[in-house]
């Protein structure tokens, strides 16, 4: 699904990723955890092209492609999704209105028909009904006046309409009460598959214990300088990150 | 009180492509001009060729030697080259005014040609929408619709020429009772020598059975438009006129000083829309239309109610403030404007909200977008009266920077003298944010959609006040107005 080779990026001319290397098959769940700073938004905001994030040496290879290559609504046009950490609001446009604009504009992209619109109210309720997330969150505007929790559920049900083959949450679980990661994760797991690769950027573990990672990254200064199970984020969760200060653990590198 | 947001420099949105302006051409209908230059013999001239009374002649001269002891004014937030007023031609009007169309099949065909490339095709449009269009093509209107069916509901839909021909009486009674001659350097301009324009007298209890529009339109080189523009409601009437104007493309500076007055008496409703679309100039700032417009609506009656809407995306200079007097108990008055400036565009406009009767209402909605080099300023005035008790009004004033190059301004002026009074002013700024954008393209949705679906929204509280099909046009008109803007 991704490959990502020697991945070197600068933001406002300051190097944040210095030399990444990951590989993600079809249907893996990788988290990658490490602490502020460590360059685990930049990655996320790299691989699905934001302005400002400059790739200064490497690769990243997606389903065969030169995703660097492709401006950021073709990236998403072929299914590379990012849950932000901090979702946009942008009042006055209805929520609906958006994510049907959203899947149209990707579905022609891949030459597939437009959905009307009782046509995809209809594939929203079914996903709705799936995620638990309430009707009164279709007749808002995106994301306006909605709460940390409501917000991360909106990016994971924009998830499950849009259904991507790749996509990355920056830190999904952050600002969530129990309940509501719980709800989130939940919509997660069921949006699980084998033609589906999901990242989990996190800063803490507690969402891992919903959402079980296949593998789990330990990134630090731009690197990734540990991966292993999902035993590691325990460790992790147990002994916190000073211990990559000291030198890292005998976990695999790479 | 002043706000002034200037965008930030480190933005990545602050690309400008320039955007030709659809609507530039140039009709070569032959105009019978007056030579430049303005004179009492001038103004004489254009009372003659209208075979206007002599009071309208008398009341045009008072107003002249007004205007010759005024100034320009220059408080506005504007910057704006010496306008030379004898260098102006003060009356253009087609050469088929002679034998007038009596219906739209006599129109000079260059004429509908004209309208069919502004994207109004009148008789259409008329037929279709069931709207009745006063087409004011440079000073003279040339086609009237729907006169019939207006006049079985006793409704009077004309131009002013014709209105000072037919019910001088209604003209007399009501011309300069709420614009004075006075009033400021344009209006004074505009009341020595305007050349024509609508009129619409709505009869008392009479629901005016359709939308009145009217299209204007500025053509032969040089010459300032000055439309006269009065509308009463009789108690308990009510009635929506529209109005959108465009414009040829021009290298000079093209002078349009209008005067709106409107006057709803008891119980009665006027709702004026307004989509203006004039040449804006070019990408470099030349050209373009001044427009200084004075638009005030007098809530004369008790319970009356006058409702202003603007979308504002044309002119290389607005100057333009819609009030509402709310002298009647229980009056209400609105105000909700949507105003683009692109390249080097500058608007500065507001409204005045004047309480003076009992229990008075006012609400305003103001939502200023500045892209390119484009300034924008907003300038309100909310005024209570002693005797205005329980007056309530509610400003809410947003302004929208894209790109690094523009400035949005605020100027809210509040004066109470009751103290019962409840006045709110909320502002904001914001910028179309390169985090907005990305948000969109990371989900699918090109840059130029992403940008007219967020403006769209931004003005979403405004739009909704418009006709529905004037709605449509006006968010093709931003649309097109920022096609390119960010990129």
């Amino acid at each position: 699904m991704l490959e990502i080779k020697n991945l070197h990026a600068t933001v406002g001319g300051k190097p944040i990723l210095k030399g990444i290397d990951l590989k993600v098959a079809d249907g893996e769940v990788h988290a990658i955890m490490g602490p502020n700073g460590s360059g685990k938004s930049t990655l996320g905001y790299v691989i699905s092209g934001r302005e400002g994030y400059e790739v200064t040496a490497g690769e990243v290879i997606y389903k065969g492609k030169n995703l660097l290559e492709l401006e950021p609504e073709e990236r998403a046009c072929e299914g590379v999704f990012l849950a932000f950490q901090y979702p946009v609001e942008i009042p006055g446009v209805n929520n609906t209105y958006f994510l049907r604009a959203a899947l149209n504009a990707q579905r022609k992209y891949r030459e597939q028909p437009e959905l009307d619109s009782m046509q995809f109210l209809k594939l929203v309720r079914e996903k709705l009904g799936v995620l638990h997330i309430s009707d009164d969150l279709l007749h808002r505007a995106v994301n306006e006046g909605f709460s940390g929790g409501e917000k991360k559920r909106n990016e994971i049900f924009q998830m499950a309409v849009l259904e991507p083959s790749l996509a990355i949450l920056d830190e999904t679980d952050s600002g969530l009460d129990i309940d509501a990661l719980r709800l989130v994760a939940e919509g997660v797991n069921r949006l699980r598959s084998e033609d589906r690769s999901i990242i989990v950027v996190t800063h803490y573990q507690r969402l891992l214990e919903h959402i079980v990672p296949d593998v789990v990254h330990v990134l630090s200064d731009g690197k990734i300088v540990a991966s292993g199970d999902a035993s590691l984020a325990l460790k992790l969760e147990d002994e916190g990150y000073s211990w990559l200060e000291q030198g890292g653990i005998g976990a695999v590198a790479g | 009180m002043s706000n002034e947001h200037n965008s930030p420099d480190t933005t990545s949105v602050d690309h400008f492509v320039q955007q030709k302006y659809r609507h530039g051409f140039v009709t070569d209908i032959e105009s019978e001009t007056v030579p430049p230059g303005l004179n009492e013999d001038v103004v004489r001239w254009i009372s003659a060729r209208k075979c206007e009374p002599e009071w309208l002649l008398e009341w045009r001269l008072q107003s002249y030697r007004r205007w010759l002891d005024m100034e320009s004014p220059d408080w506005a937030h504007l910057q704006i080259e010496p306008i030379d007023f004898q260098a102006i031609s003060y009356f253009s009007a087609p050469k088929s005014d002679k034998d007038r169309p009596q219906s739209l099949d006599d129109v000079d065909p260059k004429l509908l040609e004209t309208y069919d490339k502004l994207g109004v095709p009148l008789h259409e449009r008329a037929r279709l929408a069931g709207v009745a269009v006063d087409a004011v093509f440079d000073s003279v209107s040339v086609g009237t619709t729907f006169r019939k069916e207006l006049k079985e509901a006793g409704v009077i839909f004309c131009s002013f020429s014709e209105a000072v021909k037919d019910y001088p009486e209604l003209v007399q009674k009501y011309l300069g009772t709420v614009v004075p001659s006075r009033d400021n350097f344009f209006a004074a301009l505009n009341s020595a020598v305007f050349s024509d324009g609508s009129f619409v007298f709505i009869p008392k209890g009479v629901r005016c059975p359709m939308e009145l529009s009217t299209y204007f339109r500025i053509n032969a080189a040089e010459t300032g438009q000055f439309e006269r523009t009065l509308i009463i409601a009789e108690d308990s009437s009510h009635v929506s006129y529209l109005e959108g104007c465009t414009a040829p493309m021009r290298d000079e500076n093209q002078l349009h000083a209008a005067v709106v007055e409107l006057v709803a008496l008891e119980d009665a409703e006027i709702k004026y829309s307004t989509v203006q679309n004039w040449y804006p100039g070019d990408e470099n700032g030349v050209g373009g239309i001044y427009n200084f417009v004075t638009k005030r609506g007098d809530c004369r009656g008790n319970r009356s109610k006058i409702s202003w809407t603007q979308v504002e995306t044309g002119s290389a200079i607005t100057w333009k403030y819609p009030s509402c007097v709310l002298r009647g108990d229980r009056s209400v008055g609105e105000f909700y404007s949507v105003a683009l400036t692109n390249n080097y565009q500058q608007a500065d406009t507001g409204t005045k909200m004047i309480h003076i009767g009992r229990d008075t209402r006012s609400k305003i909605i103001s939502k200023g977008i500045s892209a390119g080099k484009g300034q924008n300023a907003y300038r309100g005035l909310v005024r209570v009266a002693k005797k205005a008790e329980n007056a309530r009004n509610y400003t809410q004033c947003d302004s929208m920077l894209i790109g690094k190059g523009c400035g949005a301004h605020t100027f809210p002026y509040i004066e109470v003298a009751n103290p019962s009074a409840k006045v709110e002013h909320e502002a904001t700024t914001s910028r179309i944010g390169e985090d907005q954008l990305f948000y969109c393209l990371q989900r699918g949705i090109s840059e130029e959609d992403a940008v007219s679906m967020i403006v769209d929204g931004f003005c979403k509280q405004v739009f909704r006040e418009l006709p529905m099909e004037f709605a449509v046009e006006a968010k093709a008109l931003l649309e097109v107005s920022l096609e390119g803007a960010v990129g």
